[in-house]
């Protein structure tokens, strides 16, 4: 028998009365009313914590130091006391073979009930080599420990779409989770970021812990709760992108009062993520706040997408450093230029052949 | 004198299609300039947020432009069904058609001067059928296609656009990719009007027959009456 949350509560010394608190804490930061207060009191006395694998593939562990930031609620309430993280070779204290045996006693004793968290992604190319966890390639481990668990989360960009290691020419070819041969069709939950917002990592496992259900999804298999909205469409900054005014370099005045950094390549507009209203290390701050354009990092192939001071996206199928502005006006003054000498030899042929018909 | 009696007229463009054309340009005309102007901003304006909109008005411009094309577009389709036959050329191109390519060389060499005169078309000429089609069709769906896949944006999820067009953005890869095509697709269908409005203007003074009266009075005048 598994404790449940409410066990390890009061055996780490929890009162009751600190436990309701933090389950109310937890509805508001899920964004849900009183009356679900309750129900999490419920869910969390009766049932058992979940078993996570939190596996690490191709990656920086950026996704990690997020989480242990985690301020709503503490990193160390979800894996001390809501989760039951039985792998996670970055925070657990086994090592070596000892660390690579609790996978299998996971695996084993709650088949199809655990949650597999992946962070990172494995290399396919050379079979796998360029990715070895405890002697075998990484891909073998994620096959093995996803045939076996309930749903998987892809935490942050690496794992949901690839990343800085499967930027072109992705030598390494570097596979998002859902894309690898053989997934098991399993739920993904994908939480892109690079790293995601550590209260959206917390705030997912914390959802489908009390309610028991992975959280609705988009198209592209993101909660919907964080990633239905840009970061243009709540930024602080938006009156001045609606005004038209703009920082045009980092050191100007626009800058200096906090306009708009559209022109500085700002990829608000063009991705999803709770930036601008979660932010960052405890609601503090988020990049745009601090002068600098988002890059946007939780979004599909974001490495490729060009500059990241540059708004206009290059093309990498017309050339080297083309984008649409250069090309398009280029094209048209070609074709300006052609007219006007289609133009001329046009007017010259009928006025020969005028001149023709005059004699 | 005599000749220019003989020279026939024929009604070609009914209202409804002379009245589209000319919306569809100024459409094309603001959804181009307001285009440029989102993707490149006009230079930074001074003072506090409230106290401009000019952003908002420029997107405003675009969007209402936009919405008028995509009526004007399923209007045209609706008329190429009860309008007379030359309604139905723009979403018609006879590519299994020997005789079709043989006259498309022929048009391809009068614009290279290569043949002495063109021949006569009550619609349209061969070449310009294939960018009809090609540019104005399938361009406008792809224009709108994305269009309305960007606009549901922010719209947001359960909106009737995102609903019908949101698919399209991870079809296409993200939201900067279906901006880098449309803003693409921009460019395309100024540069296919800068040769559109080039070619009728010359082949109303050079070819044998009106082309923009035709697009203003409905009617195609014959300079001549050889085949």
């Amino acid at each position: 028998m598994i404790e449940t949350f409410y066990d390890v509560m009061r055996r780490q010394g929890i009162s009751r009365r600190s436990f309701v608190k933090f389950c109310s804490l937890t509805a508001s930061a899920l964004g849900l009313g009183p009356a679900v207060v309750p129900q999490i009191v419920h869910a969390m006395e009766t049932k058992p914590r979940i078993p996570v694998l939190w596996l690490h593939g191709l990656e920086c562990t950026c996704c990690s130091e997020s989480f242990i930031r985690s301020a709503h609620p503490l990193a160390k309430d979800v894996v001390l006391s809501m989760i039951s993280l039985d792998y996670d070779d970055t925070l657990m204290a086994a090592a070596g073979h000892q660390a690579e045996a609790i996978i299998e006693e996971t695996i084993e004793k709650y088949d199809g009930n655990y949650i597999l968290a992946v962070e990172g992604n494995p290399p396919l190319n050379e079979d796998g080599m360029f990715c070895i966890i405890g002697g075998k390639p990484f891909t073998e481990q994620l096959l093995h420990a996803a045939e076996h668990c309930k749903a998987i989360i892809s935490w942050g960009s690496c794992a949901s779409w690839g990343c800085v290691q499967a930027a072109r020419p992705n030598p390494t070819q570097a596979t998002p989770i859902h894309k690898v041969p053989g997934i098991p069709a399993k739920p993904i939950i994908k939480v892109p970021g690079c790293p995601p917002i550590a209260e959206v990592m917390t705030a997912v496992i914390t959802y489908m812990l009390t309610f028991e259900q992975i959280p609705a999804l988009d198209r592209q298999g993101r909660p919907k709760m964080f990633y239905s909205q840009r970061v243009h469409d709540k930024c602080y900054r938006r009156p001045h992108f609606d005004a038209g005014q703009f920082v045009e370099s980092f050191d100007d005045e626009g800058a200096r009062r906090g306009y708009c950094l559209y022109k500085m390549g700002c990829k608000g507009p063009t991705t999803y993520n709770a930036c601008s209203t979660i932010r960052w290390n405890g609601g503090l701050s988020f990049p745009i706040q601090a002068g600098h354009p988002c890059i946007g990092c939780s979004e599909d192939g974001f490495w490729d997408k060009g500059s990241f001071y540059q708004h206009t996206t290059d093309t990498h199928q017309f050339g080297v450093e083309a984008n649409a502005d250069k090309v398009g006006l280029a094209a048209a003054g070609i074709v300006g230029g052609a007219i006007a000498a289609h133009a001329a030899v046009s007017a010259l042929k009928s006025a020969r052949k005028q001149g023709g018909d005059n004699q | 004198m005599e000749l220019t009696q003989k020279q026939t007229a024929v009604y070609v463009y009914e209202a409804p299609v002379r009245l589209w054309h000319w919306v569809n340009a100024l459409c094309i005309v603001v959804l181009s300039v307001t285009g440029y102007l989102i993707a490149n901003p006009l230079p930074t304006l001074p003072g506090e947020a409230s106290d401009w909109f000019v952003m908002g008005y420029i997107r405003f411009a675009h969007f209402a432009a936009a919405y008028i094309f995509t009526v004007g577009f399923i209007g045209r389709v609706y008329w190429s069904f009860v309008g007379n036959r030359y309604s139905r050329e723009i979403f018609h191109l006879n590519l299994f058609n020997r005789e079709y390519w043989k006259e498309l060389v022929h048009e391809m060499r009068w614009y290279a001067f290569l043949a002495k005169e063109p021949k006569k078309y009550v619609g349209h000429n061969p070449l310009a059928a294939i960018f009809m089609v090609g540019i104005v069709v399938i361009g406008s769906l792809a224009m709108m296609l994305t269009g309305f896949a960007l606009y549901a944006e922010q719209s947001g999820p359960g909106s009737w656009q995102d609903t019908l067009f949101g698919w399209l953005i991870p079809l296409v890869g993200q939201s900067q990719d279906v901006r880098m095509w449309h803003h693409w697709g921009m460019w395309i269908i100024t540069i296919f009007a800068i040769i559109h409005i080039y070619a009728a203007v010359r082949e109303d003074i050079m070819s044998r027959q009106s082309l923009v009266s035709t697009m203003i009075s409905g009617w195609r005048m014959f300079k001549d009456d050889r085949d």
